[in-house]
C-alpha cells in the first residue's frame, strides 16, 4: 500500500505528522477509555471501602472491656455479708475494698465510689454474691472474676465516646472515666474476646453490651434447613419436568412465564404472601423459623429452577441417547444418566440460592422474625422450627434501628458474622464447580 | 407434636411397604427376579409411593381447609350483637381465635385445666384473669359470645385434627394394601411409578403457578378489605400520607401519591449512579480489557450483587449518610438536616445495582456479532467511534430492557430505604430531604402494633398489590425486549 503511487488523493500533509482531526479522533478515545477504567475503579473503590468500613466498624463488636480482678473472700466475710440487710451492697463494698486494696498495693490511690462502680460494671454485687453463694467451696482461696464493663466503657475504648463530647448523666460520669484510666494503667480493665456476642441471645434495648448473635444464628440455621429440604427437591422436580419431559404447551409457557416472572417480584411481596397465606391462612405459627423457611423456599424457589435448568441443559444429548439406546426408560435415562452428571452444578446452584436466601430480610420481618424475639436457644429440634427466633439479618436490622448507637457496633459485627457464612457458602459452591465441573 | 409423628408414621409406613412390595414380588416370581415385568425395587417403589403420596395430599389438603371450615362455622354462631359498633365480624374473630390459642398456651403450662378450658359456663372474668396470669396477651375483657366461641373453635380444631389423623392414616393404609394386593410378577410396576413420578414432576413445577396465584389472591382480597374500610378514590389521589397511630383506624390519611414519589425520586438517583458507571464498565469489559483484568475485575463487581440488603442498608445509615451531613449538612453547604435522605438511600442503591446494570450489559454488547464492528473498523472509525456508533445502536433496545429491570430492583428495594431514606412521607424536590417508599411503609405498617383488620394495617396490601404490578409490569416489558432484541441477532 505505501508505495502506492498517491498522485490523485488530495494532500494532506505528511503520513508523519499527525493532523488535527486525527488528533481530536484519538484523544476522544483516549477519553472514552478513560471513562470505561473509571467505571471499573469507581466500582472497585466502593467495593473496597465498603469492605474497610464493615471490617473497621465491626471489630469492635468482637472485643469488650473487662475488668478482671483477683481476690479472697473468706467464710467470716461472706458470713458478714449475708448477714446484711441489703446483702448486693454488702458484697459491692466487699468487692470495693478489696479493689482498694489491691491498688494500694500497686502504689495507686484513687477513691472509689460505690456509684460509679455501678455505673462502670452494673450489679457487681449480685454476680459475686451468685458465685460464692454457689460454690462455697471457693471461700478462702483466691478467685479470678472477668467483669465485663457497661457499654459506655467499651465506646470510650473504641473512641465513640470520648471525653470532650461526653454528656453527664447517670450512666457515665466525667470523673468515672478517670477512675477508669487507672485502672487501666494498673491492668486491671483490659480488652478481652466477647464469646458472648457470638453464642448469646438478644438483650433488651438498654443492655447493648449482652446483646449477642447466637440465637438468631440458629434461627438462620433452622430456617436454611427448611429451605435446602424444600426448595432442592421441589427445584430439580420442576426442572426435571421443564427440561426433560414437558411438552411444548401452553401449560408449560405459563410455567415459563410464571418462573421468570416470580424470579424477579420483589422480596418484600414475598413477605406479604407469607403473612397472609401461611399465619393469616393458615395460622402457621407467628416468627417461626419454620415460616421463615417456607417463605423463602418460595422466593429461591425460582433461582434454583433457572441454575438446575441451565446445568441439565449442559448435559450433552448424547448421554441420553446411549441410555435410550441400551434399553433405558425415558425416566430412568433422566434419573439414572443425565441428573448424576448434572449434580455438581445444581448443588452449585443451590449452595448460591441458599446464601440469596440467607442475607434475605425484608420477608422475614413482615412474618414477625424480629430481633427481639431472638431472646434464647429453642429447647430442642421441634422446637427450632416452630419456636419464635429470629435470623441473623433480621437481628441485625433490629439493632441498627435502636436508638443507642452502641448497639451499632453489634450491628456491624453481625454483619461480619453474616458475610463469613456467605463467603464460605459463595466458596464452597466455587470448589464444588472447580472440582466437579465435566465440560464436554 | 402430634403432626410430626403422624409424618413419621406414614413414612415409616412407606418404608415397609417398599420392603413388603419387592418381596411379595419376587416370591410371586418364585424367586427370580428375570420373570417379573420390572425391576424389583419398582414394586418396592408402588407401595411405598402410593402409601405416602395420597396421605400426604390429604394432609395438606386437610391443614389448609380445616382452619378455614372451623373458622367460618364458628364466625356463623356469632350473633349480630357480639360485634361492637365501628368494629368488623373478622376482628372479633381474631379475637376468639387469640381467647382460643390463650385457652390453649395455658392449658399446656398447666394453670387452666382442660376442663375449665372447655366448660361452657365458666364465667369470662375469670377466664381473663386467669388468661392474663398465665402470660397470655388478651384484649382487656373477653366477652361471653366471645368466650362462647373460643371454646367451641377449640373443640373443633381439636377434634378436626383427630378426625385428620384418622382420615390420613386410613387413606396410607388403604393405598398400601392395595398395592401389596395388586403386586404380582404381571404388574407393570415400573410404568405405575414412572407415571406416578411424572404426576409428582408436574406438581413440583406447577408450584411456580400456585406462588403467583397465592401472591395475587392474598394481595386481591386484602386490598379488597383495604378499600371497604377505606375509599380507593382517597387512596389514589390523596397528597398526604398521616397514618393515626391508635391502630384502630380513623383520622387516617393514606394517600400513596407521596410514596410513589418517594419511590421514584429515590430510583432515579439509584439510576443515574448505576446506568452511567455500570454502562462503562460494561463497555471496558467487553470491548477493552484483556481477559486478565476482565477475569478479575468482572468478579469484583459482581461481589457488589451478592452482598445482602441488610448490609447495605446499615452502610447507607451509618456511614453515607454521615458522610453526606459532613458535606451537605449544617455545618457544610446547610441542605441536609438528617443522614436519612433520598440521595443518602439513592447512592447506596445505585452502587448495588451497578453490577446488576454491567453484567446484564455485558452480555448484550457480547451478543452483537462482530462482523458489525469489523465492518465499522473497514471504514476507519476508531474503537470508540465504532463502539458509539454502531455495537451501541445496535444493542440499544437490550440495554433499555437492562435498565428497566435494573429500575423495577430499585423500585422494589426494601432494606435501604428502610435504614436509609427517613420515614416521613413528603412531597418534595429536594434530593438532601428524608422521604420514604412504598416498600418501606409496607414494612412498617405491618411491624407495627396496628390490628391486622385496621385499615392502618390493610393499606400494606393495597401498597403491595401496587408495587407488584408496577414491577411486573417493568419485568414484562424489559423481559419482551430484552427477547426481541435477541432473536434479531441469533
Amino acid at each position: 500500500m505505501t508505495d502506492m503511487p498517491m498522485e490523485d488523493a488530495p494532500v494532506r500533509g505528511s503520513l508523519t505528522q499527525v493532523d488535527a482531526r486525527t488528533k481530536k479522533r484519538n484523544a476522544a478515545e483516549k477519553r472514552f477509555k478513560a471513562y470505561g477504567i473509571g467505571a471499573i475503579l469507581i466500582g472497585v473503590a466502593f467495593l473496597i471501602v465498603l469492605a474497610v468500613s464493615i471490617i473497621r466498624s465491626g471489630a469492635p463488636a468482637f472485643t469488650h472491656t473487662v475488668m478482671d480482678v483477683e481476690f479472697t473472700v473468706t467464710q467470716e466475710e461472706f458470713n458478714a455479708a449475708e448477714g446484711e440487710l441489703f446483702k448486693t451492697k454488702a458484697y459491692s463494698n466487699l468487692f470495693i475494698g478489696k479493689l482498694a486494696a489491691q491498688l494500694e498495693e500497686m502504689g495507686l490511690e484513687v477513691e472509689i465510689e460505690e456509684a460509679a462502680i455501678e455505673r462502670l460494671l452494673g450489679k457487681v454485687g449480685a454476680d459475686i454474691r451468685e458465685f460464692y453463694r454457689e460454690n462455697t467451696d471457693a471461700l478462702g482461696t483466691p478467685n479470678r472474676f472477668e467483669l465485663s464493663a457497661s457499654s459506655r466503657v467499651d465506646g470510650y475504648f473504641n473512641g465513640r465516646v470520648t471525653r470532650d463530647t461526653l454528656v453527664e448523666s447517670r450512666f457515665l460520669m466525667l470523673a468515672d472515666l478517670d477512675l477508669v484510666d487507672v485502672l487501666h494503667e494498673a491492668g486491671i480493665i483490659k480488652g478481652a474476646f466477647n464469646w458472648n456476642f457470638i453464642t448469646g441471645a438478644d438483650s433488651g434495648v438498654d443492655n447493648p453490651g449482652g446483646a449477642g448473635i447466637g440465637a438468631s444464628v440458629i434461627g438462620s440455621f433452622f430456617m436454611m434447613l427448611v429451605v435446602l429440604f424444600l426448595s432442592l427437591p421441589i427445584g430439580v422436580a420442576a426442572s426435571i419436568y421443564l427440561e426433560e419431559f414437558a411438552p411444548k404447551n401452553r401449560f408449560t409457557d405459563l410455567i415459563e412465564v410464571n418462573i421468570s416472572n416470580l424470579a424477579a417480584v420483589p422480596s418484600i411481596v414475598f413477605g406479604i404472601l407469607g403473612l397472609a397465606v401461611f399465619i393469616q391462612f393458615m395460622h402457621l405459627p407467628q416468627s417461626a423459623p419454620l415460616v421463615g423457611g417456607l417463605v423463602l423456599t418460595l422466593m429461591t424457589l425460582p433461582t434454583i429452577i433457572i441454575s438446575t435448568r441451565a446445568s441439565l441443559r449442559a448435559v450433552p444429548p448424547s448421554i441420553r441417547d446411549a441410555a435410550l439406546g441400551v434399553g433405558a426408560s425415558k425416566m430412568q435415562a433422566v434419573f439414572h444418566h443425565v441428573l448424576p452428571l448434572a449434580m455438581p452444578g445444581i448443588l452449585t446452584g443451590t449452595i448460591i440460592g441458599l446464601a440469596q436466601a440467607l442475607g434475605e430480610t425484608a420477608p422475614l420481618l413482615l412474618i414477625g422474625m424480629v430481633g427481639f424475639v431472638a431472646r434464647g436457644y429453642p429447647e430442642g429440634i421441634v422446637a427450632g422450627f416452630t419456636d419464635p427466633n429470629s435470623a441473623m439479618p433480621a437481628q441485625i436490622y433490629t439493632w441498627a434501628a435502636r436508638a443507642d448507637a452502641s448497639f451499632y457496633d453489634k450491628a456491624w459485627g453481625g454483619i461480619i458474622i453474616l458475610l463469613i457464612f456467605l463467603l464460605s457458602m459463595n466458596i464452597l459452591a466455587i470448589i464444588l464447580r472447580r472440582r466437579f465441573e465435566r465440560r464436554w | 407434636m402430634p403432626l410430626f409423628w403422624l409424618i413419621l408414621v406414614v413414612v415409616g409406613m412407606s418404608a415397609i411397604g417398599f420392603v413388603l412390595g419387592r418381596q411379595r414380588a419376587l416370591a410371586s416370581a418364585g424367586g427370580e427376579s428375570r420373570d417379573l415385568h420390572s425391576l424389583p425395587n419398582y414394586y418396592g417403589w408402588n407401595v411405598a409411593l402410593k402409601a405416602v403420596v395420597p396421605a400426604f395430599l390429604l394432609l395438606i389438603v386437610w391443614l389448609i381447609a380445616q382452619p378455614l371450615y372451623v373458622g367460618s362455622s364458628v364466625s356463623a354462631t356469632l350473633p349480630d350483637s357480639a360485634v361492637p359498633e365501628g368494629s368488623t365480624r373478622g376482628l372479633v374473630m381474631a379475637e376468639v381465635r387469640r381467647t382460643a390459642e390463650g385457652l390453649d398456651n395455658a392449658v399446656e403450662q398447666g394453670l387452666l385445666d382442660d376442663d375449665f378450658a372447655t366448660n361452657a359456663r365458666a364465667d369470662f372474668t375469670d377466664v381473663t384473669q386467669r388468661l392474663k396470669d398465665a402470660g397470655q396477651i388478651v384484649t382487656a375483657q373477653i366477652t361471653q359470645p366471645v368466650l362462647r366461641a373460643a371454646q367451641s373453635y377449640r373443640v373443633m380444631n381439636a377434634s378436626g385434627s383427630f378426625y385428620m389423623m384418622i382420615a390420613v392414616l386410613l387413606i396410607a393404609a388403604a393405598g398400601f394394601f392395595f398395592a401389596v394386593r395388586e403386586t404380582n410378577a404381571e404388574f407393570r410396576a415400573r410404568n405405575v411409578v414412572e407415571n406416578g413420578i411424572r404426576a409428582l414432576l408436574i406438581g413440583a413445577a406447577s408450584i411456580a403457578i400456585l406462588t403467583t396465584i397465592g401472591i395475587v389472591l392474598s394481595l386481591v382480597f386484602n386490598t379488597y378489605d383495604f378499600f371497604t374500610l377505606y375509599p380507593a378514590s382517597f387512596f389514589f389521589t390523596y397528597l398526604t400520607w398521616a397514618p393515626s397511630f391508635s391502630g384502630r383506624g380513623g383520622g387516617s390519611d393514606l394517600g400513596i401519591i407521596p410514596l410513589l414519589w418517594g419511590t421514584l425520586y429515590i430510583s432515579i438517583v439509584a439510576l443515574a449512579v448505576a446506568v452511567p458507571i455500570g454502562l462503562f464498565a460494561a463497555i471496558y469489559l467487553s470491548e477493552y480489557a484483556s481477559p486478565k483484568v476482565r477475569a478479575i475485575a468482572k468478579p469484583m463487581l459482581e461481589v457488589l450483587a451478592g452482598i445482602p440488603t441488610i448490609v447495605y442498608g446499615l452502610f447507607a445509615l451509618l456511614t453515607v449518610g454521615p458522610l453526606l451531613v459532613s458535606v451537605f449538612g449544617d455545618d457544610g453547604l446547610g441542605w441536609m438536616q438528617s443522614g436519612t435522605a433520598v440521595m443518602t438511600a439513592g447512592l447506596v442503591m445505585g452502587i448495588m445495582l451497578i453490577p446488576f446494570v454491567s453484567s446484564l450489559s455485558d452480555d448484550i454488547i457480547n451478543a452483537v456479532p462482530q462482523a458489525m464492528r469489523d465492518g465499522s473498523y473497514g471504514l476507519g472509525a476508531t474503537k470508540s467511534e465504532t463502539i458509539k456508533q454502531v455495537v451501541l445502536p445496535a444493542a440499544l433496545p437490550g440495554i433499555v430492557g437492562a435498565i428497566l429491570l435494573a429500575a423495577s430492583r430499585a423500585i422494589g428495594e426494601t432494606m435501604i430505604v428502610v435504614l436509609g431514606a427517613g420515614a416521613a412521607a413528603k412531597l418534595s424536590l429536594n434530593p438532601f430531604e428524608a422521604m420514604t417508599t412504598v416498600t418501606a411503609k409496607i414494612v412498617s405498617q405491618l411491624t407495627g402494633d396496628a390490628d391486622f383488620a385496621s385499615p392502618e394495617a390493610l393499606v400494606a396490601f393495597a401498597l403491595g398489590m401496587s408495587l407488584f404490578i408496577i414491577t411486573l409490569g417493568l419485568n414484562v416489558f424489559a423481559l419482551y425486549i430484552v427477547r426481541k432484541y435477541r432473536e434479531q441477532y441469533e
